[in-house]
């Protein structure tokens, strides 16, 4: 489907881009070398945060990253006449003066949803810059708290479980750190064959500007629809989104040898029999991060189901557990047969 | 000539304007929003400034961090400046650095959930005169590592107190170029730790009242392994008597309490002029990588170490591994103060110039169960290892701490 689109986008049926309405988007503001105190300075919204400018594209992803429950909302801003290209590996190379735009809230009991912050990836001359802002209580604009904050928020689970936590905005540097490889900021979720466009004209447009490699991109497993993939490959889908960002060789955690950007086996980088290493009392008493056939005695379910800030992974963004993924790996993990070949 | 003078101080006025490197002290005093006023001010921060912590007690939230090259963070002294995570709701550590030429002194770190100070792929980084301290005394629930570099070239750890570990008080992982001194380590599982590192000086420090004084240990599965050149001479180590509180599972949890000085699985390891003593179950033990791995880059055994002129006293008395004890009695009573585990048989054997019985427990075999010994005398002499060079490191940070 997907490719029938990006064919079809290719032979003309581009300029399907929403039409221009609204307040414009300040390519200033994204290409400055500022850091401008409040979002309206850059014109994504109209007034609220439930209200795009019409010239950002919405999409998500079919494997989010858990961050407290919240709803987000995505959009990406292309500077005019701009192209872009789909690397070998998926990822979306934008173009000089592209922003990338997440709003994060949660859905009141009335249907509402509260956005609590909105976080931009503006690509200037310099690289990736990463900015946080805070909506004010009167919904009228949002500041930015390059210091982050917690906000206390409440809520109720898929579910029906309601909980009360102090939601954490990330600093500018904790935004780096998910968002860094080899230290340099880079966005993370703009992977072509895992985006989903709010609709087909959208997608069609976007590909239409987009040049894409001579091989063949393909989704990964969805790591909540088992109809998507085998249990492996939806265990492997979720830790790539959940935890990948930090363990790759060039990402935060890059000393622990613990690695979740590629296939997972029966080898202690996939956490496979490997013995904790700077984990502390992060271990809670277990030998391996993945022992085979016993998720509870596994670091990995230990270190998920954790609240406590020495403890719990990943160690930003997270003030409650996920239950439904914390359950799809433990499945993963109890479905595992020991190989036996470094039992001790 | 007024003319003049004005344009000279027009010219004088944009220079400081312009510049970016004109280096600036920015001021951070304690009390309300403490963390919001000191995250953003280690976020603002450019190359060159000073972020002066004042005296009192920050009261944080969250781990903070800095991300910018050349910033010195000082504070108003150990026992004035107090970081206090005791409220921490989030991050793995106190405080992380990942920029490089970095400098950090003059305050203390108490009661952090992980980590006291991290600083990652930060080089040049220097720890001067600082405090981290788990406030409680040993626990199970404290943080892994107090001062914690990695992945970092040229490390200077000077005049720092880390207290109550669960891990390792002072621990530097797969880093080059290390220099550790004049600094203490006490009520931690591990006192100082070299892990999977290159090029390391361990000296004039005090490790006492740990499970282990000083550790230097290289583990498997780990993108640099391979730790060697490491020298560790003039420390103070003595009365590491306090039971390994580690959590279970990781390699901490596994070192005997009574230990002094332990090297394991690395090589050119050079052990001279300290003072051991009080331990029970050694001053100082040479052992290989003795779990089962499938990593095959991974070198287990310990190879060419190295000791001489220490200063030994008692030692062994309460050997605290698994068999310990029944070695003990049968050799009436007690171990000598240093022993070999005997990991890849005679040509591994480390050089004793000390002054001091020695024991191999003659475990060549890595995988042996360590209760299947076979423990004899080891005869002093052989050949004495060419001395490693010292640690030179790069003049600029030496200059800090002078």
């Amino acid at each position: 489907m997907r490719f029938l689109l990006f064919a079809v986008a290719c032979l003309g049926f581009a300029a399907m881009l929403p039409a221009s309405s609204g307040p414009a988007v300040s390519s200033k503001a994204i290409l400055d070398d500022r850091m401008p105190r409040q979002l309206s300075a850059f014109g994504f919204f109209n007034g609220a945060a439930d209200r795009p400018a019409s010239a950002l594209i919405g999409y998500s992803l079919r494997n989010p990253l858990f961050s407290d429950y919240a709803e987000k909302q995505r959009f990406i801003y292309l500077p005019e006449n701009s192209r872009l290209s789909v690397a070998p590996s998926g990822k979306v190379n934008f173009p000089v003066g592209s922003a990338l735009i997440k709003s994060f809230g949660y859905r009141h009991d009335n249907g509402h949803l509260n956005i609590v912050e909105t976080r931009l990836l503006l690509l200037r001359k310099s690289g990736w810059i990463a900015l946080p802002y805070v909506w004010r209580e009167d919904g009228s604009d949002a500041d930015l708290k390059v210091g982050g904050k917690r906000i206390p928020v409440s809520f109720t689970t898929p579910r029906g479980k309601r909980l009360v936590i102090s939601y954490g905005v990330p600093n500018k540097n904790q935004c780096k750190q998910c968002h860094s490889s080899k230290n340099q900021l880079e966005p993370i979720g703009p992977v072509w064959p895992d985006m989903i466009f709010d609709s087909e004209a959208t997608e069609a447009a976007f590909a239409a500007r987009a040049s894409f490699p001579r091989n063949g991109l393909y989704a990964s497993a969805q790591w909540d629809d088992p109809a998507s993939g085998r249990l492996e490959d939806r265990a492997e889908a979720y830790l790539a989104a959940n935890c990948a960002h930090c363990h790759r060789p060039t990402g935060s955690a890059s000393n622990s040898g613990l690695f979740y950007d590629g296939s997972l086996g029966r080898y202690a980088a996939s956490g496979y029999k490997k013995r904790p290493v700077a984990a502390g009392r992060g271990s809670g008493g277990h030998d391996f991060v993945v022992d085979p056939g016993h998720p509870e005695k596994s670091i990995l379910i230990h270190r998920m189901k954790s609240l406590d800030p020495g403890v719990a992974m990943p160690e930003l963004g997270r003030s409650t557990v996920h239950q439904e993924g914390t359950e799809l790996l433990e499945e993963w993990i109890r479905s595992m047969v020991d190989a036996g070949t470094d039992a001790n | 000539m007024r003319v003049h003078i004005k344009s000279i101080a027009a010219a004088t006025l944009l220079a400081a304007i312009s510049s970016p490197l004109a280096a600036k002290t920015i001021s951070v005093e304690a009390g309300e929003g403490a963390q919001e006023r000191l995250q953003e001010a280690l976020i603002l921060a450019e190359p060159g400034d000073v972020i002066a912590i004042g005296a009192g007690r920050f009261e944080l939230t969250d781990g903070l961090s800095l991300d910018v090259d050349k910033v010195t963070v000082k504070g108003a002294g150990v026992t004035k400046t107090i970081l206090d995570f005791t409220g921490q709701l989030g991050a793995g550590e106190g405080l992380l650095i990942t920029s490089d030429d970095v400098v950090l002194r003059e305050f203390g770190v108490e009661n952090t959930k992980g980590d006291g100070i991290k600083s990652k792929g930060a080089d040049r980084i220097v720890y001067h005169k600082l405090r981290v301290e788990w406030t409680g005394g040993p626990k199970a629930t404290n943080g892994a590592y107090g001062i914690y570099p990695v992945e970092s070239s040229d490390v200077l750890i000077d005049s720092v107190l880390v207290r109550g570990a669960s891990d390792a008080g002072i621990y530097v992982g797969q880093s080059r170029n290390i220099v550790v001194r004049n600094s203490v380590a006490v009520e931690n599982v591990a006192g100082i730790e070299i892990e999977n590192s290159f090029d390391a000086d361990v000296h004039d420090n005090i490790a006492t009242k740990n499970t282990g004084g000083i550790l230097i240990f290289d583990l498997p599965d780990l993108p640099q392994k391979g730790g060697h050149n490491i020298r560790v001479f003039s420390n103070i180590v003595v009365d590491n008597m306090t039971p390994n509180f580690a959590p279970k599972g990781n390699i901490v949890a596994s070192v005997p309490t009574g230990t002094g000085v332990m090297v394991m699985a690395n090589h050119n390891v050079q052990i001279f002029d300290n003072v051991l003593g009080e331990n029970g179950t050694a001053n100082v033990m040479i052992v290989g990588y003795r779990q089962k791995t499938d990593d095959a880059d991974y070198q287990p055994l310990t190879k060419n170490v190295g000791m001489w002129e220490n200063q030994h006293m008692r030692a062994g008395w309460a050997p605290e591994f698994p068999g310990g004890k029944e070695i003990a009695s049968a050799l009436g009573g007690g171990l000598p103060p240093i022993f070999w585990d005997g990991a890849g048989g005679a040509e591994y054997a480390p050089y004793i110039g000390d002054n001091a019985p020695a024991l191999s427990l003659g475990l060549t075999d890595i995988s042996a169960a360590l209760t299947s010994a076979n423990p004899a005398q080891m005869e002093p002499g052989g050949k004495k290892p060419t001395s490693l060079p010292a640690i030179k490191l790069p003049e600029s940070m030496e200059a800090v701490v002078r």
